[in-house]
């Protein structure tokens, strides 16, 4: 192709070097994402192989000291636990009417925390989003703790935990079923279905890693360990023809439970007739906040992976400033939800929701609770409209943590804030968690820091082959660009 | 130059030619070499998925999809079922005089069923698909294959023959750039 256009006219020539010109717009535009680059220079593949899974081979002087903390902190979970299943519910500061509290707004905020990460992995993965690659395995494996820590709360909340599964459909001696028509089934069925599938897709997606793992492993033992998990994945142009339609398909399959989950669970309150439950808004509602948060979450974990494991050149400022940016889209979509939510309360005319949203909820007994939240949750994501803070890891940081309170107090505003203050004045009743109701939170959080640094230390955290599909496109990019450019 | 135009002598049904490579365009190269050369059975082995492959290769679409709808129907049949037999059929309970078979109720949980479903089809279905796990294979013996899943591009070559095609198949490796290249061997 060189010679041809070399040999060609002058015409020949001015066309050779507009395609140029085209060429290298295109691999501008592909290769960067707000002016900053997906990837800086990345080293040779077996360089980046081996480079990204050495933390599965050492352990370092960070990572002990952090999960003997987050060791202690499960120990507190179980405490708590145990507490929970020997005195029962009554060891949690709920009481009519507040029959909900700490347990089901822990449970909607991890559950929603988790959706990022669908959201991240799958939704991005359909519309071709390169630069997804480096950051996805994070963000599955957020989803899946998550999901741990939002599927224990509402077991807990059963008050005789260990009939769990009365909750599923199986034939039982009694001939009792589970009602159908009522949200708790409905529950169960969209979170063991979320974290069955996330699971699927989360292991799938790690099968050819932890095949490079395999072949990298030092020691017999470990190459045993990796090599079981691997399956005897050998990346054959017939294995990859089918995997890659399947892995699409189970992210096409995790794209709706991004909506539908939270959306059921939204439901728990959408169906019943409490003022500030009762909406219609709830589906989307739910499901804009649970992204927004776990965005939050993934930017708080990411910030310092990325420093301690020296990943800044597969995790650029690209990334964190497209995660900015998602955080300021779903934090825009969810105050203008807030904004909808007082507007109809008000149109409705209905005294109670008039009263519910606009006078117990900002001036009632939980009102620092809720200014905390709208502060936090809208104002926030407002200074991801400046590049500078869209990439400075300090506001970055800062602004996750306060959305990840500020989600947990929007979770505790809708829930307390509701039932605390119903219909009738006499029964109202204030709320305050007793110190098992803190330690399952705190616990939870613990729990969650556990497993995710189990996961940095035992499975390859970045997904190698994304990574090295990503460099060498990249580097075709460039070689187009530079061959065309060359004739020009 | 098509596989009937192949010199109709004795094949070496379980034997192919190995050759490694070190970057993936330098493989590409082979695998056009080789197809020019009129080599039909072709399979590649790459640390990250090349789906310009297929298309050289001459492979079809992977009709998994087909068994994930399968599946996904199944499941949608069994999640609808089971409320329906168990909220209608079962133990109807009146709850407030709604009616038993109360078919939007039903959708929420028959949705998640065909989600669970088809995705239990898209794994184990690709798993059952492939003949994993297989925790050892022939080829695992050559010397050096284990960076087929790091930093190395490996072709195989198969229906080769006693007349010298093997060999022509090797020549041709080595002259797209193979850093190794292995005589016929079972694999």
């Amino acid at each position: 192709m060189t010679k041809a256009t070399d040999d060609g006219t002058g015409e020949g020539s001015r066309n050779a070097s507009l395609v140029a010109a085209r060429a290298r717009e295109r691999v501008g535009e592909r290769a960067k994402l707000d002016g900053f680059p997906v990837a800086y220079d990345m080293p040779d593949d077996g360089t980046l192989t081996d480079n990204l899974l050495s933390p599965i081979w050492t352990s370092s002087s960070v990572w002990w000291p952090l999960f003997i903390i987050s060791g202690l902190l499960v120990v507190l979970f179980i405490y708590a636990m145990g507490v929970t299943f020997v005195r029962g519910i009554g060891s949690w500061g709920n009481n009519i009417p507040v029959a909900w509290a700490y347990g089901i707004t822990d449970f909607v905020w991890w559950i929603g925390i988790g959706h990022a990460g669908t959201f991240i992995s799958a939704f991005l993965i359909l519309l071709n989003q390169r630069w997804r690659a480096s950051i996805n395995r994070f963000a599955e494996s957020m989803t899946l703790f998550a999901l741990v820590n939002a599927s224990l709360f509402p077991l807990l909340h059963l008050g005789r935990p260990w009939f769990f599964y009365w909750l599923l459909p199986y034939p039982a001696t009694t001939g009792v079923w589970p009602n159908f028509k009522s949200s708790l089934p409905w529950d169960v069925a969209a979170v063991s279905t979320y974290f069955t599938v996330s699971l699927l897709f989360w292991y799938l997606g790690l099968i050819p890693d932890l095949a490079a793992a395999r072949d990298r492993a030092p020691g017999l033992t470990r190459r045993r360990i990796y090599g079981i998990f691997a399956l005897g994945w050998r990346g054959s142009s017939e294995e990859w023809r089918h995997y890659r339609v399947s892995y699409t398909l189970l992210a096409g399959l995790a794209t709706p439970l991004v909506i539908s989950v939270h959306s059921i669970v939204s439901l728990d309150f959408a169906i019943t007739q409490l003022p500030g439950w009762h909406s219609t808004i709830f589906p989307p509602y739910f499901v804009v906040g649970a992204i927004y948060s776990g965005l939050a979450m993934v930017l708080m974990l990411i910030l310092p992976v990325r420093r301690v494991f020296h990943l800044k050149h597969i995790i650029t400022e690209a990334h964190l400033s497209n995660l900015a940016k998602l955080m300021l889209a779903t934090g825009s979509m969810l105050a203008y939800s807030y904004l909808c939510e007082a507007f109809i309360a008000w149109y409705s005319g209905d005294p109670y929701e008039r009263y519910t949203m606009l006078v117990a909820r900002p001036m009632g007994p939980y009102a620092m609770v809720f200014w905390l939240m709208t502060c936090a949750n809208i104002l926030t994501p407002q200074i991801f409209w400046w590049k500078r803070m869209r990439t400075s890891t300090i506001a970055l940081f800062i602004a996750s943590l306060l959305v990840f309170a500020g989600m947990w107090c929007e979770r505790f505003i809708i829930i307390v804030g509701s039932l605390n203050r119903d219909f009738l004045p006499s029964s109202w009743h204030f709320y305050a968690p007793t110190w098992v109701d803190l330690s399952l939170l705190l616990g939870s959080l613990g729990l969650f820091c556990f497993l995710f640094l189990a996961f940095l230390r035992w499975v390859p955290m970045v997904p190698l082959g994304e990574v090295k599909r990503l460099r060498f496109e990249l580097g075709r990019d460039r070689a187009t660009a530079g061959g065309a450019g060359g004739t020009a | 130059m098509t596989a009937s135009a192949l010199p109709p002598i004795e094949y070496l049904p379980h034997k192919r030619v190995l050759g490694e490579f070190a970057s993936a365009d330098a493989m590409l190269t082979g695998v056009d070499a080789l197809r020019d050369a009129g080599y039909q059975e072709l399979e590649t082995f790459t640390p990250f998925d090349m789906p310009e492959l297929d298309e050289r290769l001459g492979l079809p679409r992977s009709r998994i999809g087909w068994l994930v709808a399968a599946s996904g129907l199944v499941g949608m049949v069994l999640a609808y079922g089971i409320q329906w037999w168990a909220n209608v059929h079962n133990y109807p309970l009146n709850s407030g005089g709604r009616p038993v078979h109360a078919a939007p109720a039903f959708l929420l949980a028959t949705f998640e069923g065909t989600v669970l479903c088809a995705a239990f089809g898209a794994f184990f279905g690709l798993l059952v698909w492939l003949r994993l796990p297989k925790l050892w294979a022939p080829v695992d013996e050559i010397d050096g294959f284990g960076r087929a899943s790091v930093d190395r591009f490996w072709i195989a070559v198969g229906a080769i023959d006693t007349d010298g095609r093997g060999a022509k198949a090797q020549q041709i490796l080595r002259e797209s750039g193979a850093l190794h290249t292995f005589a016929p061997a079972d694999v």
